[in-house]
């Protein structure tokens, strides 16, 4: 019960998704990473307003991605995540390493900074 | 059975030399005869297991060979003797004569059961009644000679016409022929011509004994031997013009034959245990023949299972097939408006074609699980070559095919499955004995620890190491991922975790180097959550430093509250660099008696009841709380005991460890 859509707005790549990322969904997350970083964007913006659950295989994702990230120079920007899943990024310690913000505002602000 | 023959017949000529002394007994000497004769070779040729028409034919030609050897051997001798007077000797007329006899009834006894055996092939029950009539009538018929009417007779007449018209209307029987090939019905054809000139021979001896010398037992006098004679004439002629006319469409009869057997191989071609290359041979195979193709091939699409685009060529090479291909695009695009039949499906193709050596061409594609996987290229050099049975035929050939290949993945999935299911219970034993027996303990805490794993394998691991004494390592993580990939990951915790603690690094250290090491060894997506701790009993003391571990839950019994750390911390193998250090923090506090530490995995504190509510960090604290005054075992059974309460019957779809340290 993974849904994800992808729209392009200038720079921005932005992957909305919905519904919850375990192990079996976690491959269509891959899929999708990889095809956005393909498409060599300035910044992806994940909008988790729809996310309800991420397991340890889906943040392996994120996790995964980061090295290829920084040396493409593309900025990955998270908002809209709710209390529940903040947390869960937070124990693991994620959220020091990515960048989490409220809104697509913030989210777009934060990118180009970075 | 000669033997027999031989002694019946002497014993019927002795007889016949003390004639009047009893009239029947020759007479039923002779009807025992007959019986015998035919319970014999029905007995012979009913034995024969399959039904080998040509066989059965062969065996009425031998008998009648020998017969008819014997016979002219018999007529070579009375030339010889001819004008001697021994020939005048009735008694050697006799004797003769009734070896004559006794070769004819037999071969027409015999030939009479083989006809028997060829009408009553695929009999039905009618069929078979009105056999039995006839067979009993003509059994019957053997007594009437004991009634010793003359030939011509009017009531002989009419039971004689009365057997033939029988025969005759069971003589339109003929259902083996259809079943003959082309040659074994030029074969038919000329054993039944044999048996024929057979016929017609004995009956021309028989007339000529009958005319020349006086008999006394004259076999044209006997119904039975007659209607025997009418009805094999009968049906020997009619099934000599069945085969005749059936010879030009045997071909077409072979023909639906071979497409069943085909048919049969590709349904089967799965249970003998063969692959799918073998299901695609026998497809093209059987295509090529069912339709007269010129040339084939079938292409196998690169998407599907398979491993490349392959072709499998038929009558035609790589070049031809290329250049056939561009022509059929061609035609395709021009004639795909009035040509095509596929209404369903447009890949269907049939129609004329403009190539140097190929007229018209037909296009199947090969559709498993609903995706076209390949398609199967027929070629003629013959214009509009395929007609609509052709292409039915076909359409029934690769559905075949498709269902016996999609049979054949089903299989192999079912047997992956299976193996994947192996290789899990296997993970499971690995990761159930990496787990520690019994805990290294001070006197001066408890610890007890409880762990239940999925259906799945998961990656829940904890363990202990005496480091002095006084010093006790503890250690909880979660590996990430399921299965055996997660079994590997523990085991490799395991061996760091084992190898770092009795250095006596200090918790930050610990983390430090194990993530250094875990770095190179984990997938790219893997990471092991963990939380370090080392008990000193020496200072009552503990210091601990956590990697993206569920936070731990202290409850202490100075201000009686219990609470989570709210420190800092990064997984192993997220950062797999230097900087990993920088997310490192070390906390300490010491411990008194009664303070309890709880660790748990995030299946316990994310374990979710039907309506999806999570168990929750909260609900845990409490139960801590309101339980603090309990053992540490007992304690531990109560956060199990609501956990289940909670989920309800709700499967556990995560790993939950629960390891609890109570402080004395």
């Amino acid at each position: 019960m993974l849904e994800i859509k992808k729209h392009t707005e200038n720079e921005y790549l932005t992957l909305e998704i919905q519904g919850d990322i375990d192990a079996s969904s976690s491959i269509h997350l891959d899929a999708a990473m990889e095809e956005a970083l393909g498409q060599n964007p300035g910044a992806i913006l994940i909008d988790a307003s729809h996310l309800e659950y991420i397991s340890s295989a889906g943040l392996g994702v994120f996790m995964s991605y980061i090295q290829e990230l920084e040396n493409k120079n593309i900025s990955l920007v998270f908002y809209g995540m709710s209390e529940k899943v903040k947390n869960v990024f937070q124990i693991l310690g994620l959220d020091q390493l990515l960048t989490i913000t409220e809104t697509a505002e913030d989210a777009k602000r934060i990118a180009n900074e970075l | 059975m000669l033997v027999v023959l031989d002694l019946v017949l002497l014993f019927s000529n002795m007889n016949n030399m003390k004639s009047g002394i009893r009239s029947e007994l020759p007479h039923l000497l002779l009807s025992l005869f007959f019986v015998f004769l035919f319970i014999y070779y029905r007995y012979i040729i009913g034995k024969a297991e399959t039904v080998n028409f040509i066989d059965l034919l062969w065996r009425v030609f031998v008998t009648g060979l020998l017969a008819t050897i014997v016979s002219l051997a018999i007529s070579f001798l009375f030339v010889l003797l001819g004008n001697n007077k021994i020939s005048e000797n009735a008694l050697l007329i006799n004797f003769f004569y009734h070896i004559n006899l006794g070769l004819i009834a037999a071969f027409l006894i015999s030939t009479f059961v083989v006809w028997k055996r060829l009408i009553l092939y695929q009999k039905t029950r009618k069929l078979l009644l009105t056999w039995q009539v006839f067979e009993y009538s003509l059994m019957a018929s053997i007594l009437f000679n004991f009634l010793n009417f003359r030939l011509l007779d009017t009531s002989f007449i009419v039971l004689l016409v009365l057997l033939v018209v029988m025969g005759l209307i069971l003589s339109f029987n003929l259902k083996w022929v259809a079943y003959l090939n082309f040659k074994q019905k030029w074969k038919s054809i000329l054993l039944i011509l044999l048996v024929i000139l057979y016929l017609w021979y004995f009956l021309i001896n028989l007339f000529n004994f009958s005319t020349k010398y006086v008999l006394v037992n004259d076999l044209l006098n006997n119904i039975f031997i007659l209607a025997l004679f009418g009805f094999i004439f009968l049906y020997a002629v009619i099934s000599l013009l069945v085969i005749l006319f059936n010879l030009p469409t045997s071909s077409v009869f072979e023909q639906k034959l071979e497409e069943v057997i085909n048919f049969q191989r590709l349904s089967q071609s799965i249970q003998t245990g063969q692959n799918e290359d073998q299901v695609y041979d026998i497809l093209l195979d059987s295509s090529v023949s069912a339709v007269f193709a010129s040339a084939a091939w079938l292409e196998l699409d690169p998407s599907a299972a398979t491993p490349k685009n392959r072709k499998i060529l038929f009558n035609l090479d790589e070049l031809d097939c290329e250049r056939v291909q561009a022509t059929i695009e061609k035609s395709k695009l021009r004639l795909s408006v009035t040509d095509s039949i596929g209404q369903s499906n447009t890949s269907q193709f049939s129609g004329a074609l403009k190539d140097s050596s190929f007229r018209s061409v037909l296009i199947m594609p090969l559709l498993v699980k609903g995706n076209e996987t390949g398609r199967l290229v027929l070629l003629k050099d013959v214009a509009d070559g395929f007609d609509k049975e052709m292409i039915d035929i076909i359409g029934t050939f690769v559905n075949q095919a498709c269902v016996s290949i999609e049979n054949f993945q089903l299989l192999n999935d079912a047997l992956k499955n299976e193996r994947y299911q192996e290789e899990l219970k296997i993970a499971q034993r690995v990761q159930r004995s990496l787990l520690p027996d019994a805990l290294d303990s001070n006197p001066d805490f408890d610890i007890i620890a409880f762990s239940e794993a999925a259906d799945e394998v998961g990656g829940d691991y904890y363990d202990t190491y005496r480091i002095s004494p006084t010093k006790i390592a503890v250690v909880i993580g979660d590996v990430s991922g399921k299965g055996t990939s997660a079994a590997f990951h523990m085991s490799q915790m395991k061996g760091i975790f084992h190898s770092l603690s009795q250095l006596d690094m200090g918790s930050k250290n610990f983390l430090i180097q194990a993530n250094d090491a875990l770095s190179r060894c984990l997938e790219k997506s893997s990471f092991i959550t963990l939380s370090y701790f080392i008990i000193d009993s020496e200072s009552r003391s503990v210091e601990f430093a956590r990697a993206g571990h569920c936070p731990t839950l202290l409850y202490q019994a100075a201000n009686n509250t219990a609470d989570y750390f709210q420190n800092k911390g990064l997984g192993l193998g997220i950062l797999r660099n230097e900087n990993f250090s920088k997310y490192v923090f070390v906390n300490s506090f010491q411990y008194q008696a009664g303070d309890i530490v709880v660790l748990y995995t995030d299946g316990i504190t994310e374990a979710r009841n039907p309506s999806l509510e999570e168990f929750g960090v909260e609900r845990l604290r409490k139960i801590v709380q309101d339980n603090h005054a309990l053992e540490a075992k007992q304690i531990q059974e109560q956060i199990i005991q609501e956990l289940y309460a909670h989920c309800g019957h709700n499967v556990l779809n995560d790993d939950y460890t629960v390891l609890v340290i109570k402080f004395k």
